[in-house]
């Protein structure tokens, strides 16, 4: 982490502060979901494109944690803030169980796995006995928490909106900080031996065992964050939100974004936020024809998604300033 | 121009290279035998003949040029290998591994009669006709993977080890079939092998290889009596 | 007792269904070990264009024979132009490539289509044989039709040259060069059959279901369940597993869990045998060389 990078992450943080203040308020919505996506994309790159390991089905977790907030909020009125660590917990538990029995499945069983979960994952919401805590078909709706008060006696009132954004803010550089360090870390190489050469890994030392099912549940963890902070931010949760085109949303974002790059996250969430808006005046089918076309040209064309161009972009300027 | 001739072969796996520059020819109706120890690239010539490894270098059968074409159309050109490991379509009936080998054939009534014959030289197929090829032994398989080739009419077939693991007594009935088959039928082989007596005693030509260049070559009786050759892979 | 029997008998006709997608599966796992992520949203594909077809006033059996047609170049030329230029690329690679094919068959065809929902013409008559109460005509006439189709790819593989020539190609490419296959092109054959085959389970389950781009979500879901159970590299545990998926969704959706959990059927099955059998009841189990 040298200086000029810290230099530019200093700036985009300032500009990231100042953007509630400059744009309206639907577009401060906007940027919050951003940031939600990109610690759902986190989450998933931490899973897939360090360790390896695919999951299609990676919106249950989202799923999981979205309900696990809004049942929270509803039911027990407990504060939107308290019901960010619980969803992170609970997804962990979830994840790193779904990750044991998962560490038998190479590849594409994995992503079939996955897949099936995430297809079969509305009905298992819908289940009229379960009803009574996610409200069925009808889905939760949750209050949208006001900015704390201190605020406006400091003479800075803050909207509904711009203070989401920065609690979702803050919630981001704290799962960022929290990836970069687990996967700069003897837990990270783990992670990418597996990848690489899970054989070789094993014969050298690593626990397997232990290292995947500790990266699902992290994934997991870090993408039922991401859920809580979506229900809040979007104040409703319904099962038909959390269909397979929301795992294979997230598989998009990583893909563009950049596999095994945490910059990526953000890219990657960017593209998946605003592109559908763009599309959608074309035709409603638009956006994903879209999808599907940019997942194609990326493999071929991309395949480390545009974190993996911009890093070779500067690597080839680095090195025409050297040769000149 | 010779029947089979390379030129200044080069052969790689990936980053390694393996041939240096191997050149050796053959002419029509003969046997020649390639030799040499484990991993001199002896393998490697025959993959190499058959486009199935990359090649820098010549190679031309018949007159024509074969380097860089497809496996497939090197073999529609009547050029028949019996690889390293056989080969052998472990899943399929004795009888559908035999009936591939015609598989680029058009003459249908000729390949029925081929495949008496195929029966003719090696009974034991016939009685294990309809069995999975995988469960035959090591010398059915190699019996097996030698009619194969048979089946396809070849000009000139490509021999990897066929002797590997297999009982003196069946090398000698498979090599007499060999001879047969190149007298009678006028099949060039060129025969890789380990079992460098054996060989000597079928070819007519050798070619000694040592990792990856020809180091000695001529008639077979006279490779048999260089003493290099006497000492290192004739044991005496 | 009726209502189970008549729970059986829908289960086996659905089964016919879920057995052709599973085959198609197999037949595509068998030559390229990759699973056709897409195999549902191809066969949703083709069930479009017969329903254009009949539409514009093609009688119904015209429709579906130049449907199968078209399916089978579709599958071709899906092999041999998106496929091929990733076949030994690493397995993300692949699986995003099959989820790309996915969502832009779903999304064009919502886009050509819209996504109402429309009616699909069944060839068999409305009343019920013989007047039977067991099932319905259409019912009796999708399981005759995927047997049909069943038997055909059978002798196919069994009988023919060609068929030799795929299934030698499939399972050992470097071999099948050595006598002289086109492997490249029994791979895009390979796709032209099984696309061809979901064609028929798309065409024959779109009546029941009715026509709309999430139609075969469901169907592929209960395909990979019947493909794992009979062994992913068996064909005809593929149709056992297809037939057997069926009764169990419908028995277990009637009687035990209730119809809103069915799909959970597929999901349970999916990861019980991923976990506990992943060779299925027919398959070859799998030794990794190190």
């Amino acid at each position: 982490m040298n200086a000029r990078n810290l230099a530019g992450m200093a700036i985009v943080l300032a500009l990231a502060c100042a953007l509630p203040f400059v744009v309206s308020e639907y577009r401060t919505f906007q940027f919050t979901l951003v940031l939600v996506y990109a610690i759902a994309l986190l989450g998933l790159n931490i899973l897939t494109g360090f360790n390896g390991q695919i999951s299609l089905g990676h919106g249950a977790f989202y799923a999981i944690g979205a309900y696990c907030a809004a049942i929270l909020m509803d039911k027990y009125g407990v504060p939107y803030w308290a019901t960010i660590p619980v969803a992170g917990a609970v997804c962990l538990l979830v994840g790193f169980l779904f990750g044991l029995p998962a560490l038998r499945l190479e590849g594409l069983y994995l992503a079939l796995a996955t897949f099936a979960l995430g297809v079969s994952l509305p009905q298992l919401l819908k289940y009229h006995h379960l009803e009574e805590w996610t409200g069925g078909v009808q889905g939760i709706n949750v209050l949208k928490p006001d900015a704390p008060a201190l605020f406006a006696e400091l003479g800075l009132p803050l909207s509904q909106d711009q203070w989401l954004y920065f609690f979702t803010l803050g919630i981001t550089l704290l799962m960022f900080a929290l990836g970069w360090n687990l996967l700069r870390g003897r837990i990270g190489r783990a992670m990418a031996a597996i990848r690489d050469n899970h054989i070789a890994a094993e014969a050298m030392g690593v626990n397997n065992a232990m290292v995947k099912s500790l990266t699902f549940g992290v994934s997991a963890m870090f993408t039922g964050v991401a859920g809580a902070l979506g229900a809040v931010a979007v104040q409703f949760v319904a099962p038909d939100s959390f269909n397979i085109f929301l795992s294979i949303t997230f598989l998009v974002g990583i893909v563009i974004g950049g596999l095994a790059s945490i910059s990526g996250a953000l890219y990657g969430a960017l593209f998946i936020q605003f592109v559908p808006n763009v599309a959608d005046e074309i035709s409603k089918a638009a956006p994903w024809a879209i999808f599907g076309l940019f997942l194609i040209a990326f493999v071929y064309v991309m395949p480390a998604g545009v974190a993996g161009a911009i890093h070779m972009g500067m690597a080839r300027l680095r090195r025409k300033r050297q040769n000149p | 121009m010779a029947f089979l001739e390379a030129t200044a072969l080069h052969a790689s796996y990936g980053q390694t290279r393996v041939l240096h520059g191997i050149s050796f020819a053959m002419e029509e109706g003969t046997i020649t035998t390639l030799l040499g120890a484990n991993g001199a690239g002896k393998t490697t010539t025959l993959r190499a003949l058959c486009g199935m490894v990359r090649t820098e270098g010549s190679v031309s059968f018949g007159g024509q040029r074969i380097d860089g074409r497809a496996t497939e159309d090197i073999v529609r050109l009547g050029i028949a290998h019996v690889p390293d490991g056989r080969g052998t379509f472990v899943n399929l009936t004795t009888e559908e591994n035999l009936r591939l080998g015609a598989y680029t054939r058009k003459d249908r009534g000729a390949v029925e009669a081929d495949l008496e014959r195929m029966y003719g030289y090696f009974p034991r197929l016939r009685e294990r006709r309809g069995q999975q090829a995988g469960t035959l032994s090591g010398g059915e398989q190699q019996m097996l993977a030698v009619s194969r080739a048979l089946m396809l009419r070849p000009r000139l077939m490509l021999l990897d080890e066929p002797s590997f693991g297999l009982a003196p007594l069946i090398v000698k009935e498979l090599f007499g079939i060999l001879r047969t088959v190149n007298e009678k039928e006028r099949v060039s082989l060129l025969v890789v092998e380990q079992n460098a007596a054996m060989a000597l005693d079928l070819a007519d030509h050798a070619y000694l290889i040592e990792t990856g260049r020809v180091v000695l070559s001529g008639s077979a009786d006279d490779i048999r009596k260089n003493d290099a050759v006497r000492r290192s892979y004739l044991g005496y | 007792m009726d209502a189970l029997l008549h729970q059986v008998l829908a289960g086996l006709a659905t089964g016919g269904i879920y057995a052709s997608v599973a085959l198609a599966l197999v037949m595509i796992y068998q030559a390229t070990h990759l699973v056709n992520f897409a195999q549902g949203e191809m066969a949703m594909f083709s069930t479009y264009i017969a329903w254009s077809l009949v539409n514009a006033g093609m009688p119904y059996w015209a429709a579906f024979f130049l449907t199968v047609g078209f399916s089978f170049v579709f599958g071709v030329l899906i092999e041999r132009i998106v496929i091929r230029p990733v076949e030994n690329s690493p397995v993300l690679a692949v699986v995003v490539v099959f989820i790309a094919l996915l969502v832009i068959l779903n999304s064009v065809t919502g886009w050509i289509y819209t996504y109402t929902i429309k009616t699909f013409p069944s060839p068999f008559p409305e009343q019920p044989l013989f007047g039977n109460k067991y099932m319905s005509s259409h019912e009796i006439g999708a399981i005759c039709v995927t047997l049909v189709v069943l038997m055909l790819l059978y002798a196919f593989f069994r009988f023919t040259p060609l068929g030799l020539a795929m299934r030698a190609a499939a399972q050992n490419p470097e071999s099948g060069r050595l006598v002289g296959i086109r492997v490249g092109w029994m791979l895009a054959l390979g796709w032209g059959l099984a696309a061809a085959t979901g064609s028929v389970a798309g065409m024959m389950v779109a009546p029941i279901v009715f026509l709309d781009p999430n139609m075969m979500g469901g169907v592929l879901l209960y395909a990979f369940a019947a493909a794992l159970v009979g062994g992913i590299d068996n064909p005809a545990g593929a149709v056992f597993g297809g037939f057997l998926v069926g009764v169990l969704e419908n028995v277990l959706g009637a009687f035990v869990i209730g119809n809103e959990l069915k799909l959970a059927v597929a999901l349970v099955l999916i990861i019980g045998v991923l976990t506990v059998k992943p060779s299925g009841f027919f398959g070859k189990v799998h030794v990794t060389r190190v």
